[in-house]
């Protein structure tokens, strides 16, 4: 098997906040194989975005920092380098899109020189290289009018255009990973899946990886190949898309398939996950879920689950699930 | 573009009126022509008749609204007339001798003070957070609750008497006069630096927070082209609002500063013209004031929709 081209493992990303200390990401461990996809789902608060942000080193300070863990990429640990060595990757080896294509670009600078500029910073493609290929990159990701919109200013663009320019700027130096967090989230419908669809097919041209943030499970199955689902800054439960949508083992995944609508379910009334996720600087004691979970057991109120591997390709971070010692003695080994 | 300045140049005929008027209402508010008579002729101990002659000769003997209607007539028309004091010399005459001075000292003012607190603004901007930063906003807490005053007969004491290093007050023309406008421009750039650097440093900090801030982060750019390029381009739209404020100073002068330093510009013409109630000098000083200001005010809009494309000039 290919080592993963992203490793990351029991991170911690904490913030102080005037309500004390935020424990955002708390203790989050997976690994992405070079040209995968990997979607991380979550409600608002589970800490999905500030995963993305921890590996692209670009959590806001001075409130935000990485308390532990190691994010191995090719091999190094991004959290030993120096900001300036950081810098060299981020754009080149690592790119990112954000949630809100309609502030994300800088209002006074054309479309052109913002694209040109992510390659210049680095070097890899110069002069008229850089604007052939800033052309070339438009069209790519479905623009129009290359020429017109590379002299444009971003208040010229509708959402969707302007997110489809922030593709452009992270495929801009052909980087190893794209982390796109909720890219479709503030668009509507129609635009959505376009924007999913192209970003699945520029992810199969490129051979990247793709680490997709998203609250909206319904959108995985499209794009991802395996996904993690985030509870209260720790992943409740990882697994292949296929299998975690037919055979959800969390009680806490099984809550957010059965709220998405389906066919099979036609009819019925759509399920309801009762409550919101506690507030990060008072994560609930014993199973961060236990008071909205349907299967609570006497054991979830005092003590916090461990992660247990099911299968090779699976994983959980239940009590209902027996433990990894147990679990590794039924499967056959390899 | 061509169409708003056009309209912009209509409204502001309305305005100039408006300033005129009331010019011309509080002016009539505190003195009399009979007085302003009195205090020209004063050394003759005048009778009723010069009193009348004086103000036929200005014009102050017509109704109301006559004078009004001439007045403002000749001021639109530029046609700034006599001042109504015992010279009787031309407005304009004295305007062309002394706005030199004022400009002179406002320019090199303005420049070095946009220039040192927009650097002073980046660097406790870059440094946000920090001792530094901390210590820096202080300081411009201190700077911005001492009064001008202090900062004048301070910088008098200090720089003129005791360093000898400047003149204490006064001016002359040429070459010779940068050294008497070095004290003042410094006192001007002073006094204005705690605001502007606290200011300056809010619209820094307000476009650091922005999501485009990020995306530059996450390109690879350096932080010095973050706050340089992108961070500095876009906080230069407060900062023009705020700057041109200081346009019609460029020919008025400060009046404070002027009277103090005994500089022979235009703020002290005016308030010389204040002081003796010569009201043809004053009215005009007003106006032309006025039409600075407006003048500075579509300036600034036309520089707006040359920083930022987002505002159209329609």
């Amino acid at each position: 098997m290919n080592p993963p081209l992203l490793e990351v493992n029991s991170l911690r990303t904490y913030f102080n906040t005037p309500a004390g200390l935020s424990r955002a990401v708390d203790g989050v461990s997976f690994a992405l194989l070079p040209g995968e996809t990997m979607a991380i789902v979550g409600e608002s608060g589970s800490g999905k975005s500030i995963t993305a942000l921890s590996i692209m080193q670009l959590v806001p300070e001075p409130a935000g920092f990485i308390e532990s863990g190691t994010i191995q990429f090719n091999g190094k640990d991004l959290l030993d380098l120096t900001w300036e060595q950081m810098r060299s990757i981020r754009g080149r080896q690592i790119s990112m899109i954000f949630q809100e294509p309609m502030t994300s670009l800088n209002p006074v600078f054309t479309i052109g020189f913002q694209i040109r500029e992510a390659m210049l910073t680095h070097g890899k493609y110069r002069g008229d290289a850089a604007t052939a290929r800033a052309h070339s990159l438009l069209e790519r990701v479905g623009m129009n009018s290359p020429d017109k919109v590379l002299r444009q200013y971003p208040h010229e663009l509708s959402g969707g255009m302007r997110q489809r320019v922030m593709i452009a700027i992270a495929l801009a130096n052909e980087p190893q990973l794209l982390l796109a967090d909720e890219p479709t989230t503030a668009l509507d419908v129609t635009i959505q899946a376009q924007i999913l669809t192209l970003l699945r097919d520029l992810q199969r041209d490129t051979g990247m990886s793709m680490l997709l943030i998203t609250h909206d499970l319904g959108i995985v199955s499209q794009v991802a190949d395996k996904v993690a689902v985030m509870y209260a800054g720790q992943i409740v439960e990882q697994a292949p898309t296929r299998d975690l949508l037919s055979n959800p083992h969390h009680p806490y995944t099984q809550g957010l398939i059965a709220s998405l609508p389906s066919r099979s379910r036609r009819g019925n009334a759509l399920f309801t996950l009762e409550g919101v996720v506690p507030p990060p600087t008072r994560w609930p004691g014993g199973c961060r879920f236990h008071d909205r979970c349907s299967k609570r057991m006497e054991i979830c109120n005092t003590q916090m689950p461990s992660t247990t591997s099911q299968g090779e390709y699976r994983s959980v971070r239940c009590h209902l699930y027996p433990s990894a010692e147990a679990v590794t003695s039924q499967e056959p080994t390899r | 573009m061509i169409g708003y300045l056009i309209r912009r140049l209509l409204y502001s005929i309305p305005i100039l009126i408006g300033v005129c008027f009331l010019t011309f209402v509080l002016f009539y508010m505190t003195a009399s022509p009979t007085e302003i008579a009195r205090r020209n002729l004063s050394a003759k101990n005048p009778t009723a008749q010069q009193i009348k002659d004086w103000e036929h000769q200005h014009g102050y003997d017509k109704p109301k609204w006559q004078q009004f209607v001439d007045t403002t007539e000749g001021l639109f028309l530029l046609r700034l007339g006599r001042s109504d004091s015992v010279k009787g010399e031309r407005v304009m005459t004295r305007i062309k001798e002394s706005w030199f001075p004022s400009f002179e000292i406002a320019l090199l003012s303005f420049t070095a003070a946009i220039t040192i607190n927009l650097s002073l603004a980046l660097v406790v901007a870059y440094f946000r957070g920090t001792y530094l930063d901390i210590y820096g906003t202080s300081l411009c807490v201190f700077m911005m609750s001492v009064t001008y005053l202090v900062y004048i007969i301070g910088g008098q004491f200090v720089f003129g008497r005791l360093l000898k290093l400047t003149p204490v007050a006064g001016f002359l023309p040429g070459w010779e006069s940068l050294r008497f406008a070095f004290l003042p421009v410094v006192v001007a750039v002073i006094s204005g630096m705690g605001a502007s650097v606290r200011q300056f440093r809010t619209f820094m900090l307000d476009e650091m927070n922005q999501d485009y801030v990020r995306t530059a982060r996450a390109k690879g750019v350096s932080e010095a082209q973050v706050l340089f390029k992108h961070v500095l381009k876009n906080a230069a739209i407060p900062v023009l609002t705020t700057s041109v404020q200081a346009i019609p100073g460029l020919f008025l002068g400060s009046i404070l500063l002027e009277s103090f330093f005994n500089i022979p510009g235009l703020g002290n013409y005016l308030v010389d013209a204040i002081n003796s109630q010569d009201f043809a000098v004053v009215r005009a000083m007003v106006f032309i004031g006025a039409l600075v200001t407006i003048f500075g005010y579509i300036l600034t809009d036309i520089s707006y929709a040359l920083v930022d494309k987002r505002v159209r000039l329609e």
